[in-house]
């Protein structure tokens, strides 16, 4: 007998084709899918069954083909979105009921959703939100808070329409990016390279710090097949360094002689494609060293701590500083008067789309193509590393599967390019999920004193704020986040005397960087979380004390920027008044009758600056008509699932007074768009939104200028035309007749917009943001006393936008902004060397985040575009504190530390018992 | 390297015999273990053994198939006393990882938090292994010696689950402990079997705890205390909890598992007396 399979093909049907391939033992399905049968539908989020990403039907049935043998799959049928999505009614309805309801945002679990919920509509044609959840509670999403994808779910059999119209500002149209990503032929980093790219895999320390040497390095390229090229920092052209802040530019592509955080790349090894499966990161001759490490604040700045850099000493790499009035003297004068310390971990970004991407030469030049949140930095970045001139390098974004912040710092963009310059040939990489973990930027662990001081009738007196952020072995936006946290930490209060300072300090931990709020949402732990004890010990209603308390129009900010309008806050807080009265009756008349469940009612409100602290930052928007009369929209501002393609097209639209639909869209592209900046700092919507606007202006104004029509003037294009309907008289330009330009544009517009600041001085005083968004937010939370365990019920988010550009799209930033928020209070921990992976490092599942009702505020600034506001990194600001809050109410124990496990919540209510 | 996928039991103990394999059913555990490693050796893949699948009654009880998958478990149509071992499948991961991990292969990984393990317990499952020299059979906890060690020897393969008969009115339960809905390992879990008698006082009580120490545990001494009892009044004393040695880990700590765990038995045994009530 021969017990290998007599046939060495495995064969099976893939959707309606009958398929045969020859896999290596114990190769993954997803593999087989993706590289040997082009099945790219099918996306890797973890290669361990924990994020449902690659989730297929087999026979029926939904598994994870990360975890599947593909010859498993012999003799069975294998169904995938992107067959189902062609092929299969329930997958049809579903996909339009996921655009409707904007169930996808960047896209990457979107086939896992799907995949999973067509089994589900296949048992049952209606489901309920229960069945949806256990059906769904395989696959993670990190953007949309899943509230939309149970919606979309439950109303897939009835699929309702979505909203009509031009897509005008205020629209809640589906995403215009929206159908590649619902039926699986969206493009991310790992979607794109061609078939013959090589395959990069990166040698990394095992330890915190440790110094290193290579063994012969060139006797094992020699001798092990498959092996095209090692790279180390002596292959680096240009510096051997990157960095986002320009006084901060302190990591090395490659360490160099000692490393100083766990996952520290130290060499890169270029592999033909077929040695991947069978390469061996362990084979790779290095030798360690295993050295004394700082991977704590306090062992960091012990007097005998190891240094990581120079020049910084005793670790600290910046502090940032705000100052008003006379903070001792108001905190030593008050009537009353409240402390506290807070503590947080790192967090970890966690969207589903590990960092992917590959790179060529093409006549010369470089092309990196990557998913990324910052082209134009990362172009900048390389121009550094390669030593070669901008104009040499070109960088087309992939799709995006998640950013939130990370995605803004290089990560595999110079191991790509240095590859691809090295050996002539296309270069890919996909980092695994472990590695993206290890290497990638989290937010900074926080170790917060406030001190906060009222008179009797409740005027906040004072606030001393005092924050030491963890900031990891390098800078990346740790410079960003000291000073933004000064700024913010008073909260969108009136705080006369105010002192606010905020250490990085590093330690042998991977780099802090940028992640939804900046620093702003652990600064916000403490002065939401103290703002409760304050009100308490007053004997004032909490909301009340808030209210009381909140900036208006023409009150000074702790920086002394006084905004005359826009101001939002106490619309936020009004909003959220009459959930406050009734949940809290709620709460109370629970608690009568349950002596172990416990209800709590939390609030907190939130404010955050958009676009960069007394920093330019401008967006560039081109357009243009072609001959032919078609609109194109140069959009170069990253959509990384937020929508930014969407809404900044709806404001162009609504500028040049054109339907949505008839614009055509050119993406972010180096050599074809102009810089939109950063994915960041809340800033595409108002600042690439402005210049969004000023471009459609100019363009119409332009057209109308040709034929001396008004103001008022209705615009038709197609058909090599341009009617211009003006009052009596309509003007019909004949665009064949018209001089194009270079791109073929015979009208065309470029304009910047950059948010008018001002310089802080020594005490951060000055004009740091053009414009604040406002939030304030309600949680319900049930508390089971005897494990701890803390479950939130319900969610009343009210957001100041200014103006709602697409509301939808507005609910999916609260839904997800929430979901990520209520992840950092209740679970999530980034533990170096321990949580490096989807199962120990937990982030909220389907089944955790419960229903959420968004209150769209609308005070329009007068720098936003129609009014509009930034809004995606307010909504995870008030969360935690919101809920930390909702638990101290439920049970009088206040908890200081995140997450709040069950053990911890468990200990704190001990100690309280304790204590009585 | 090669990938056996033998239909015939007698085929994959020779390969088991002749060949350096490691076993695969499920994939779960196997797949996550590796990472990007390279295969270090070939794969026997138990899932298409004829006989090694699905549930069957007969006079000793109930015959799981080693490689039976847990959706299957919780589909099937079972006693009372199968509550608990069907309410842990469905905690197990997510439908994607019920739809492919299997009942053998969640005990021969040999987690302390290995789901199936405390039920199974209270059960009294037993494994059944067949090798070269022919079947055997033991305890299910005998059979798992520590974390990632069993009983198991070179050549052999675990081929089924037995589950004597419980009297009828007995009914399991199992509470399940962790940060988030679902996709989580057990901080703690607690199952139970339980039966009471007219008077509603407890008359059969089976306790299994599990990630509160290497392998999961039956709680005998408690076992015995509750007979007798009112299920509402159960008191959990120290020395009740004394054969458990939790772990402080990035779950949770030692204290907090053992505070929590005598929680749960309480609420398990009221869940499962409810309806001998």
């Amino acid at each position: 007998m021969d017990k290998r399979i007599v046939n060495p093909m495995t064969e099976f049907r893939l959707n309606t084709q009958t398929v045969s391939v020859a896999p290596l033992a114990g190769e993954r399905l997803s593999q087989t899918l993706r590289e040997g049968l082009g099945q790219l539908d099918v996306k890797v989020g973890c290669d361990a069954g924990d994020c449902g990403a690659c989730t297929v039907l087999i026979d029926g049935a939904p598994v994870c083909a990360c975890l599947t043998p593909t010859h498993q799959a012999e003799g069975r049928h294998v169904e995938t979105l992107g067959g189902l999505a062609k092929h299969d009614p329930d997958a049809q309805r579903l996909s339009e009921s996921f655009q409707n309801h904007g169930a996808a945002q960047c896209g990457i679990c979107t086939p896992g959703m799907m995949v999973s919920a067509v089994a589900l509509l296949r048992e049952t044609q209606t489901p309920s939100p229960d069945q949806v959840k256990d059906a769904l509670g395989g696959v993670l999403c990190r953007c949309t808070g899943y509230r939309k994808i149970i919606d979309a779910v439950v109303a897939s059999p009835s699929t309702q329409t979505a909203e009509a119209g031009d897509g005008t500002v205020g629209s809640s149209i589906p995403r215009l990016d929206g159908v590649a990503k619902v039926t699986g032929t969206e493009n991310f980093g790992d979607d794109v390279a061609p078939a013959d790219a090589l395959v990069l895999r990166i040698i990394r320390s095992p330890y915190a710090r440790a110094s290193f040497t290579f063994g012969h390095i060139d006797d094992w390229l020699a001798n092990t097949p498959g092996v095209e090229a090692v790279l180390t920092s002596s292959d680096v052209p240009g510096q051997n360094l990157f960095g986002v802040i320009p006084d901060f530019v302190d990591q090395p592509v490659f360490a160099e002689t000692e490393t100083r955080f766990l996952g520290e790349a130290v060499a890169a090894v270029v592999l033909s494609p077929d040695a991947v499966q069978g390469f061996d990161v362990e084979a790779f001759p290095v030798t360690w060293t295993e050295l004394p490490s700082a991977e704590t604040v306090s062992g960091a700045t012990a007097p005998s701590a190891p240094q990581l850099h120079q020049r910084r000493e005793g670790n600290v790499m910046c502090a940032g500083f705000v100052q008003q009035g006379d903070a001792s003297q108001a905190l030593s004068t008050a009537d009353t008067c409240v402390e506290g310390r807070f503590q947080t971990g790192f967090v970890e970004h966690a969207y589903i789309e590990p960092e992917a991407g590959f790179a060529q030469m093409v006549d010369g030049r470089i092309e990196v193509h990557a998913c990324t949140q910052a082209p134009v930095m990362d172009l900048e970045g390389l121009e550094t590393i390669l030593g070669m001139d901008r104009k040499d390098i070109r960088i087309i974004p992939t799709g995006v599967g998640g950013g939130f912040g990370s995605k803004l710092d290089l990560s595999v963009q110079p191991y790509l390019a240095l590859a691809a310059l090295h050996t002539g040939r296309p270069v890919r990489i996909a980092y695994s999920r472990s590695e993206s973990m290890q290497s990638t930027t989290k937010r900074h662990p926080a170790d917060i004193r406030l001190t906060i001081s009222a008179s009797q009738d409740g005027r906040i007196q004072g606030m001393d704020f005092s924050g030491d952020f963890n900031t990891g072995a390098y800078a990346s936006w740790g410079p960003t986040v000291s000073n933004r946290v000064p700024v913010h930490a008073s909260g969108p209060y009136r705080v006369p005397n105010y002192r606010a300072e905020a250490r990085a300090i590093h330690t042998h931990n991977p780099p802090s960087g940028a992640f939804r709020g900046f620093g702003v949402p652990q600064a916000a732990i403490a002065q939401e979380s103290l703002f409760d004890e304050l009100a308490d010990k007053l004997g004032i209603d909490r909301l009340q004390f808030r209210l009381l308390n909140a900036l208006e129009n023409n009150t000074p900010t702790v920086c002394g920027q006084v905004f005359e309008q826009g101001v939002g806050v106490k619309a936020c807080l009004t909003a959220i008044q009459s959930a406050w009265d009734s949940e809290r009756t709620a709460a109370a008349s629970y608690n009568s009758t349950n002596r172990v469940q416990k209800r709590g009612v939390g609030i907190a409100a939130g404010w955050y600056g958009c676009g960069n602290t007394s920093l330019p930052n401008p967006s560039t928007i081109k357009s243009g008509i072609r001959a032919d009369g078609s609109v194109v929209l140069h959009q170069g501002a990253m959509d990384i699932g937020q929508g930014a393609n969407t809404v900044i097209t709806q404001i162009f639209a609504k500028a040049l007074g054109i339907d949505v639909q008839q614009i055509k869209l050119i993406g972010a592209d180096t050599d074809v768009t102009p810089d939109a900046g950063k994915t960041s700092a809340s800033r595409q919507t108002y600042v690439s939104g402005s210049a969004a606007r000023l471009s459609g202006l100019a363009l119409r104004a332009a057209i109308l200028q040709r034929v001396n029509a008004s103001d008022s003037a209705k615009l038709e294009f197609g058909n090599g035309a341009i009617r211009v309907i003006d009052a009596a008289s309509e003007h019909v330009i004949d665009l064949s007749l018209l001089p194009y330009d270079a791109h073929g544009y015979v009208f065309g517009a470029q304009e910047t917009y950059d948010p008018p600041t001002k310089p802080l001085d020594e005490n951060g005083q000055g004009v740091p943001y053009a414009q604040f968004g406002y939030c304030a937010q309600l949680v319900v939370v049930e508390v089971d006393t005897a494990l701890g365990t803390v479950t939130p019920v319900k969610f009343v988010a009210a957001h100041d936008v200014g103006k709602a550009i697409n509301p939808l799209l507005v609910e999916g930033q609260v839904e997800g902004g929430i979901a990520q928020g209520l992840g950092m209070a209740l679970m999530e921990e980034y533990i170096p060397g321990r949580t490096e992976n989807l199962h120990d490092y937990l982030i909220p599942t389907i089944g955790d985040i419960p229903p959420i009702e968004t209150i769209i505020i609308e005070e329009p600034d007068a720098h936003g575009p129609y009014g509009a506001k930034g809004l995606g990194e307010h909504v995870l600001i008030p969360t935690t504190p919101a809920i930390l809050n909702a638990i101290k109410d439920a049970t009088g124990a206040r908890l200081t530390q995140i997450p709040a496990t069950p053990a911890r919540v468990r200990a704190a209510l001990k100690e309280l018992a304790d204590d009585n | 390297m090669a990938y056996f996928a033998p239909t015939a039991l007698n085929d994959a103990l020779s390969l088991l015999a002749s060949e350096d394999v490691s076993i695969i059913a499920g994939g779960s555990d196997v797949f996550p273990a590796r990472g990007q490693a390279p295969m270090q050796n070939s794969l026997l893949d138990v899932t298409r053994i004829e006989g090694l699948a699905g549930l069957q009654w007969g006079p000793n009880g109930l015959r799981i198939g080693a490689a039976t998958r847990w959706s299957e478990i919780i589909k099937a149509d079972l006693p009372d006393c199968y509550a608990g071992l069907q309410a842990a499948a469905r905690t197990i991961g997510s439908v994607q990882i019920q739809n492919s991990g299997t009942i053998a292969g969640n005990i021969c990984n040999a987690s302390p938090a290995a789901d199936g393990m405390p039920p199974l317990i209270t059960l009294g499952a037993t494994v059944e292994i067949t090798g070269p020299d022919g079947v055997r059979r033991m305890p299910v906890d005998e059979f798992v010696t520590g974390p990632r060690q069993t009983h198991l020897r070179a050549g052999e393969l675990v081929t089924a689950i037995h589950v004597p008969p419980l009297p009828g009115y007995t009914r399991g339960a199992f509470e399940k402990l962790g940060s988030r809905s679902y996709l989580v390992i057990s901080i703690t879990m607690v199952a139970v079997v339980i039966g009471c008698d007219a008077t509603g006082r407890i008359d059969f009580a089976r306790v299994a705890v599990g990630a509160c120490s290497p392998v999961a545990k039956q709680l005998t001494g408690l076992e015995a205390d509750l007979i007798g009892k009112m299920p509402q009044q159960i008191q959990i004393s120290t020395d009740h909890l004394a054969p458990l040695a939790p772990i402080t880990d990035i779950r949770a700590d030692a204290g907090y598992r053992l505070d929590a765990v005598a929680e749960q038995i309480k609420r398990a045994v009221g869940k499962a007396a409810i309806s001998n009530g």
